[in-house]
């Protein structure tokens, strides 16, 4: 239980919190529209009206949560905050796109219920218009007819139909609108889309403007209707509906009831955020560009780039633009390189549209925006007495970075470091894409021979695939002192690490300590990693795992 | 953009927009609400529409991802032959099944979104896309390899030319005895 709380507890805490919110809005505002002031509105609508306000409530709460989670700067500055207090804390920031996830999920439950409760109302106001002459509800709806008085139905003629009106009224329009980009946004974000045609996400994405403006103005008309609380005294319902044939008329003590529309509330709520928002935005343009040094390593291009006050943390990343290729386009990169150095690297696999275009563009037509650096798990690294760090395939960028920086901490400047011992598993498909990173490795590991470390770093290099032709080579030179692919002294394992066997002498050989476990990779493996540090957290030693995702 | 089906997206809206249909149209029969029949016709054309839009068409470049359980639907889709493999088909299609939601409040939004897959759809059958089935490859067993039955005829192959380019610096490293005794390539 203990390592499942040190895990995931507190995720499951703020969801907990989160849900209880909703469930709470949702019954306070539910209730809300039970009293006797609504009375004569609910003699129209019947309980519609208090579906259609309650999710209304909870959408002001869920649409305010929804622009937070991808406040990148913002994360990454409460992130730097947080981490001196609390690094769980700290953690929970890196899940923030399953958060607004979450919420995401949460507007469209939500949205569906109006809509639905709605469509009862606007059938109820209709009816209302086309009753008999003597009924209550058609006597309400007929208040506001040339009496110089407010009214409580919208609907304001028998000659209409709902949808007419839904279009001809601000609160129904906006609505039209913002639901249709909501469902657009639905549509274009599920994971096939994301990760095929990521660019069909990211424009469409941007209608929550419209959604967002829909929502301010959705108000505006004050559609929704109550007694007014001076009319409430003149004209109490529990004494005076049976009445509703005499009211105001000579000698009775009921006079027409009036109605007022509620003020709109959701710009409260969301206001902020929105200006949090654009500041983030503007924040991202504002970030300055640089002329960059590139080199052409294989189908990886490596881009060495100096800016001037730029900060940054082992395994962070940077989103960059080129604008000659895309003005909209921003990509997320690791930076490859160390704090310590004087430059800052990052390096680009050629997969794509953009990258191709980047590949093949000229020295002199390079100028790209920066924004950045933003925070992952991997800066907690050395916050951890043992670490084990797993990259797989280009997952290994981050881990570039954390190795050089203990590369210079630990031999040029001889820092006192906490961590005492790191375990790299990188797990690659062939190693011709990351020739660098293993050029990386040999220099660490002739530099840690030279000073005496051998047994700081733990190199495991597992090569999953190979062609025929090599493995011949490969099994000859079995006895070599060099492997023959890395040339490393540690030699390149083959197939996949068995992590039981991994976990089990870690555990033995570092008895209460608390050990990280950091990984860049797919999510197969990370379901696999996370179970691990579940099953071996146990007697002293305590397993956290940190996920690194874009 | 140069490499975006639009037919996934059409694909993913058009089955949102059954279910809104569907949705829509349950409801305006239950509440009884007036011009109900369109409501009913919301059900029958939601139905139909998330029927034929469960099964999602094989990619063309790259790999496709299967709806669960979406094998019977495939079959059944594919058997309609052009007029479901042809995108202008599916675009007027829903054209035309988008209209009637239009006259009643409850399926309105499901006429919309089944308007706007259609457009999408349009624009993927301009781009010469088409629905193809994903079926499961029928695999027949590989034969093992002819050098596993029969001794090697050749020496080891070398090392790739770059790694041995690697180690000039390590000359003792980089050479090998060759345990297997070479013979002339006349034999």
């Amino acid at each position: 239980m203990g390592n499942w709380l040190a895990n995931d507890g507190l995720s499951f805490f703020v969801i907990l919190v989160w849900l209880g919110i909703n469930a709470f809005l949702f019954v306070h505002f539910y209730m809300q529209f039970l009293v006797e002031r609504w009375f004569y509105s609910r003699a129209i609508l019947g309980q519609a009206l208090p579906w259609a306000r309650a999710p209304a409530a909870c959408l002001n709460f869920n649409c305010m949560l929804i622009l937070l989670p991808v406040c990148r700067n913002l994360l990454s500055f409460l992130r730097g905050s947080i981490q001196r207090c609390s690094r769980s804390a700290a953690r929970q920031l890196d899940r923030n796109l399953t958060f607004h996830k979450l919420v995401a999920y949460m507007i469209a439950l939500h949205t569906a219920i109006h809509i639905l409760a709605h469509l009862f109302n606007f059938e109820r106001f209709m009816d209302a218009q086309l009753d008999k002459n003597d009924t209550l509800q058609y006597v309400l709806s007929q208040i506001g007819n040339g009496d110089n008085r407010s009214y409580l139905n919208p609907i304001r003629t028998k000659d209409t139909n709902p949808t007419y009106v839904m279009f001809t009224t601000i609160a129904g329009l906006t609505g039209v609108f913002m639901t249709l980009a909501l469902i657009l946004m639905i549509t274009s974000s599920t994971e096939v889309i994301r990760r095929s045609y990521f660019e069909v996400f990211w424009f469409t994405h941007h209608l929550f403007v419209i959604f967002f403006i829909g929502l301010v103005l959705h108000g505006i008309g004050r559609i929704v209707r109550g007694q007014t609380p001076t009319s409430f005294q003149e004209n109490n319902p529990a004494e005076c509906e049976k009445y509703y044939r005499e009211w105001g008329k000579n000698g009775t003590f009921c006079p027409v009831p009036n109605f007022a529309g509620n003020p709109p509330m959701t710009w409260k709520w969301v206001v902020g955020p929105m200006f949090l928002y654009l500041c983030e935005r503007v924040v991202r343009f504002v970030r300055s560009q640089q002329k960059v040094v590139v080199m052409h390593p294989s189908r990886t291009l490596e881009l060495q780039m100096r800016m001037k006050g730029f900060k940054m943390e082992v395994g962070q990343y940077v989103f960059m633009q080129c604008p000659s290729i895309s003005q909209l386009e921003w990509h997320p990169f690791t930076l490859t390189s160390a704090p310590e150095e004087d430059h800052f690297s990052v390096h680009i696999r050629i997969v794509g549209d953009w990258t191709e275009a980047l590949y093949k563009m000229p020295l002199f037509f390079f100028l790209m925006a920066i924004d950045g650096p933003f925070g992952t798990a991997s800066e907690d690294v050395f916050r951890y007495e043992v670490v084990m760090l797993v990259g797989a395939g280009i997952g290994v960028t981050p881990f570039a970075s954390i190795l050089k920086s203990v590369w210079y901490k630990y031999v040029q400047q001889n820092a006192n470091v906490f961590t005492r011992k790191i375990y790299f598993y990188w797990l690659c498909p062939e190693t011709e894409a990351f020739e660098w990173f293993a050029d990386l490795l040999q220099s660490l590991e002739g530099q840690m021979v030279e000073k005496g470390l051998t047994d700081f770093l733990s190199c495991n290099i597992y090569l999953t695939r190979w062609k025929e032709s090599e493995a011949a080579h490969f099994t000859v030179h079995h006895e070599a002192e060099n492997d023959p692919i890395t040339g490393l002294k540690q030699k390149t394992l083959y197939g996949k690490p068995n992590w039981t066997t991994e976990f089990n002498n870690i555990a033995a050989k570092h008895n209460g300590a608390k050990v990280g476990v950091f990984l860049c990779g797919p999510l197969g493996l990370a379901k696999t990693l996370g179970k691990q540090c579940r099953t071996h957290s146990v007697s002293g030693v305590k397993f956290i795992f940190n996920k690194e995702n874009f | 953009m140069g490499k975006i089906e639009w037919a996934m997206w059409a694909n993913e809206q058009a089955l949102a927009s059954g279910l809104i249909l569907l949705t829509g149209g349950i409801v305006g029969v239950a509440g009884q609400f007036a011009g109900w029949q369109f409501a009913a016709y919301g059900v029958a054309a939601g139905v139909f529409v998330c029927l034929l839009e469960y099964p999602r068409g094989r990619r063309a470049k790259g790999t496709s991802v299967e709806r669960t359980g979406q094998y019977c639907l495939t079959v059944c889709v594919k058997a309609f032959g052009p007029i479901t493999r042809n995108y202008y088909v599916r675009a007027f299609l829903h054209a035309a099944l988008c209209v009637p939601g239009g006259f009643m409040l409850a399926t309105v939004l499901g006429c919309v979104c089944l308007g706007i897959a259609s457009l999408i759809y349009l624009l993927a059958a301009i781009r010469g896309e088409q629905w193809l089935p994903i079926l499961p490859k029928t695999e027949t067993r590989e034969k093992p390899r002819e050098s596993i039955k029969e001794p090697p005829q050749n020496p080891p192959p070398r090392p790739p030319a770059d790694l041995r380019r690697k180690r000039l610096e390590d000359v003792e490293g980089a050479a090998y005895v060759n345990p297997i005794p070479v013979t002339g390539s006349e034999d």
